[in-house]
């Protein structure tokens, strides 16, 4: 493996991009994709450092990670079609009931 | 050497897809360059020698999640949000958001190597240890043995979601 | 300059099999794609009294060729409204995930086409099975709504089946221990007995679920063509539509090579444990022999000379590879010192032609049903999937644990575990039709209880 800086930028350059998708999209799938983008860039971390110190305990919190996004996209994309039904828009800034 | 430039070929491809992802304005686009990322991520994985990371990595995340969102954005026809604004106007924002996080991880960057009592190799570390060999079975062990309760919460958390889901997207009746 | 030179040559020297390997598979596979595509039109035509192709070459062996030249020189339309990009990339994608997928697979003892993978048999399924972006994304760059709905078929039906279809696997994969597809057929070798034997229920789930996969009839919903035109392919024509047709045959190979590993002994003979069988050693160059005086027998028949040469020609080959497999079989009985240098061989030029056969056998057998039950309305494949196949697996896979306990506690091992896995199976089969039946009766009963709703379903 290379030196772990270089693991470390990458992961925090995708971490930024994810952070500012989730920052500035307006449509909530987007939104979601960008947040399934972050948790990516934290698996590159757990990984490198599972081989940086040859623990597979790093792999392991990778696939919980995993699980958990799985989790999470299926109720976002849920709470996305339930919301589309009644609403007709997917952008965050016209789901506004509770402005009223 | 090979090492050095599947890294790089792979960083390069994920980065520039994750980019291009935030700035398309078609979702569906969006979603190509997500699974773009997703895939030159896995090939980081393999890079890494965590081959069964890689292998989840591609049926859930890439056969699975993704198969997910695609559907979604093709149920939820999206031609009008095609015309309208792409970006919230949180600009602002997101930059200092951006600039705070990048501070962040700069210092932690200069500093790293200099403080006292630091456990961690630093940057130029060569790998200090020795994965087992046999991925797929060093995994197993450690998720069914150490891991064990997490694996158990982790199940009930998934089934949870499921219920969710399934509630969420019911049409009422 | 000189390092990377050197680098070159020492990558080359590392990986030139592996590379090697890969371009006899992106040269061949079209034209076995285009051969399998001619023996079910053939294995068509027999079923329903027809000849089939009969024009271009001795009973229409070089039509698959005319076929290519035909797509090749096509129009090539993209709409206008199309989403130019995606479209041109949408089928490329089909194509190459299926073409990686063959990479990980094993013909032979000792010849595997990638590296020997840890993780084997989950590369493949998991590479194979990214080819339905090819598919969504095809459907939805065309932008027509024939295509949108034969995508949003394509990735439900897939999202379903591959559950079904992974925990069957699963149930496969507890008899072997490993992920690794050379340890599985191992597995079966040292065991003794083929795990389609052992756990049959996972090898039908495994099968249906393939099948709709690969969107083959009766599930090829995605493309039917009563319905949708042709689905997904609506709008492609030319050589972007011949490579959605090599994707989908690739595929097919990919599900049929993977069922054979798990569930029908790989590279094995069948019973290859059992001595007293081992004449069975004697009917690959029999068939062959046989294959080949077939064509010489036909060979007056045929109408013109170039037929005739081209008849006689097909026969040499038969009679070449009938040498090849006859000879580690014999060549021990003429000199029996040559036994262990020939046995390699026998491994690999045998294991080979097994691996082949039973990969054909499986592909026969989809053509069969193909030709044979009607194609599925979209709410009765849902509620196959859902309702029977997916709770069938899941039980199924609990059972087989607890088959392989008892198992274990008893000390079965080879066939005699069958005693503890056949009672497991009819559990499973009997549990999941249990469930389908309180499944139907709740839903009767909600339907008498309400007014008749006609748009339900």
């Amino acid at each position: 493996m290379l030196p772990i800086g270089n693991y470390l930028f990458l992961s925090m350059a995708l971490f930024i991009l994810g952070v500012i998708g989730v920052i500035t999209r307006r449509n909530v799938i987007v939104v979601l994709m960008s947040i399934e983008l972050i948790l990516n860039a934290v698996n590159i971390n757990l990984v490198a450092f599972s081989r940086l110190y040859g623990d597979v305990a790093g792999q392991v919190f990778a696939l919980f990670i995993i699980a958990d996004a799985a989790a999470e996209a299926a109720v976002g994309l849920g709470i996305i079609i339930a919301f589309f039904r009644n609403h007709e828009t997917v952008l965050a800034d016209e789901m506004d009931l509770l402005k009223w | 050497m090979l090492d050095k430039v599947i890294f790089y070929f792979f960083a390069a491809i994920a980065v520039s897809s994750a980019a291009l992802m935030v700035t398309r304005r078609n979702a569906v686009h969006s979603a190509i360059f997500l699974i773009t990322t997703l895939l030159a991520t896995a090939g980081i994985f393999l890079q890494l020698r965590a081959e069964f990371i890689f292998i989840v990595q591609i049926i859930l995340y890439v056969g699975g999640i993704m198969v997910l969102f695609i559907f979604v954005i093709m149920l939820v026809n999206l031609d009008v949000a095609l015309h309208q604004l792409k970006f919230a106007r949180q600009k602002w924002v997101a930059l200092v958001v951006v600039l705070a996080l990048a501070a962040q991880v700069g210092v932690m960057f200069w500093t790293t190597g200099k403080m006292q009592g630091q456990v961690w190799p630093g940057l130029n570390a060569a790998p200090v240890g020795k994965l087992p060999p046999g991925n797929a079975e060093a995994v197993a062990q450690s998720l069914f043995g150490t891991y064990l309760l997490p694996f158990e919460i982790a199940s009930v958390l998934l089934l949870v979601a499921m219920i969710g889901a399934v509630v969420m997207a019911k049409k009422r009746a | 300059m000189q390092a990377a030179t050197q680098a070159t040559i020492d990558f080359l020297k590392l990986y030139w099999a592996p590379l090697l390997c890969g371009v006899v598979i992106v040269a061949v596979l079209p034209l076995i794609a285009g051969y399998i595509v001619l023996v079910e039109r053939k294995l068509m035509a027999d079923m329903q009294a027809r000849l089939g192709p009969m024009r271009v070459g001795p009973h229409g062996l070089l039509q698959p060729i005319a076929d290519a030249v035909k797509l090749l020189i096509k129009e090539d339309i993209i709409p206008d409204d199309a989403d130019k990009v995606v479209f041109w990339l949408a089928p490329v994608f089909s194509v190459g995930a299926a073409l990686l997928a063959i990479g990980g697979l094993a013909f032979g003892p000792a010849f595997q086409i990638g590296v020997n993978l840890n993780i084997g048999i989950l590369f493949v399924v998991g590479i194979s099975a990214l080819g339905i972006f090819g598919i969504v994304l095809g459907g939805w760059a065309s932008n027509s709504h024939y295509s949108l709905m034969g995508a949003l078929r394509s990735s439900a039906q897939l999202v379903s089946y591959e559950t079904a279809g992974g925990m069957a696997l699963v149930a496969g994969l507890l008899f072997a221990g490993t992920l690794n597809i050379k340890s599985i057929v191992e597995a079966q070798s040292t065991q003794g007995v083929w795990f389609g034997f052992l756990a049959p229920v996972a090898f039908f789930t495994y099968l249906v679920a393939s099948i709709a996969e690969t969107n083959r009839a009766p599930f090829d919903l995605p493309e039917a063509e009563s319905e949708l035109v042709a689905g997904y392919m609506t709008e492609f024509s030319g050589f972007r539509w011949s490579l959605y047709f090599l994707a989908e045959y690739t595929n097919m190979i990919v599900v049929a090579s993977v069922a054979t590993t798990l569930f029908l002994g790989g590279w094995l003979r069948p019973f290859a444990g059992i001595r007293w069988l081992n004449f069975l050693d004697f009917v690959p160059p029999l068939l062959m022999i046989g294959i080949g005086a077939y064509c010489v027998l036909r060979m007056p028949k045929q109408p013109s000379k170039v037929q005739q040469i081209f008849m006689l020609a097909v026969a040499g080959l038969c009679f070449v590879a009938a040498l090849v497999l006859a000879g580690p079989v014999l060549l021990p009985f003429v000199k029996p010192s040559l036994a262990a240098a020939v046995k390699p061989f026998y491994a690999g030029i045998h294991g080979g032609f097994w691996f082949i056969f039973k990969v054909s056998a499986y592909l026969y057998f989809f053509m069969w049903l193909r030709f044979t039950i009607p194609r599925y309305r979209f709410d009765q494949l849902m509620r196959l999937g859902w309702h029977f196949l997916i709770p069938l697996s899941i039980i199924n896979v609990l059972v087989v644990g607890l088959a392989l306990i008892v198992g274990s506690y008893f000390n079965l091992q080879g066939w005699a575990l069958l005693l503890a896995t056949t009672p497991a199976a009819l559990l499973a089969l009997v549990a999941a039709l249990v469930i389908l039946g309180m499944e139907q009766k709740s839903q009767a009963r909600q339907e008498t209880s309400s007014v008749t709703d006609f748009y339900a379903g």
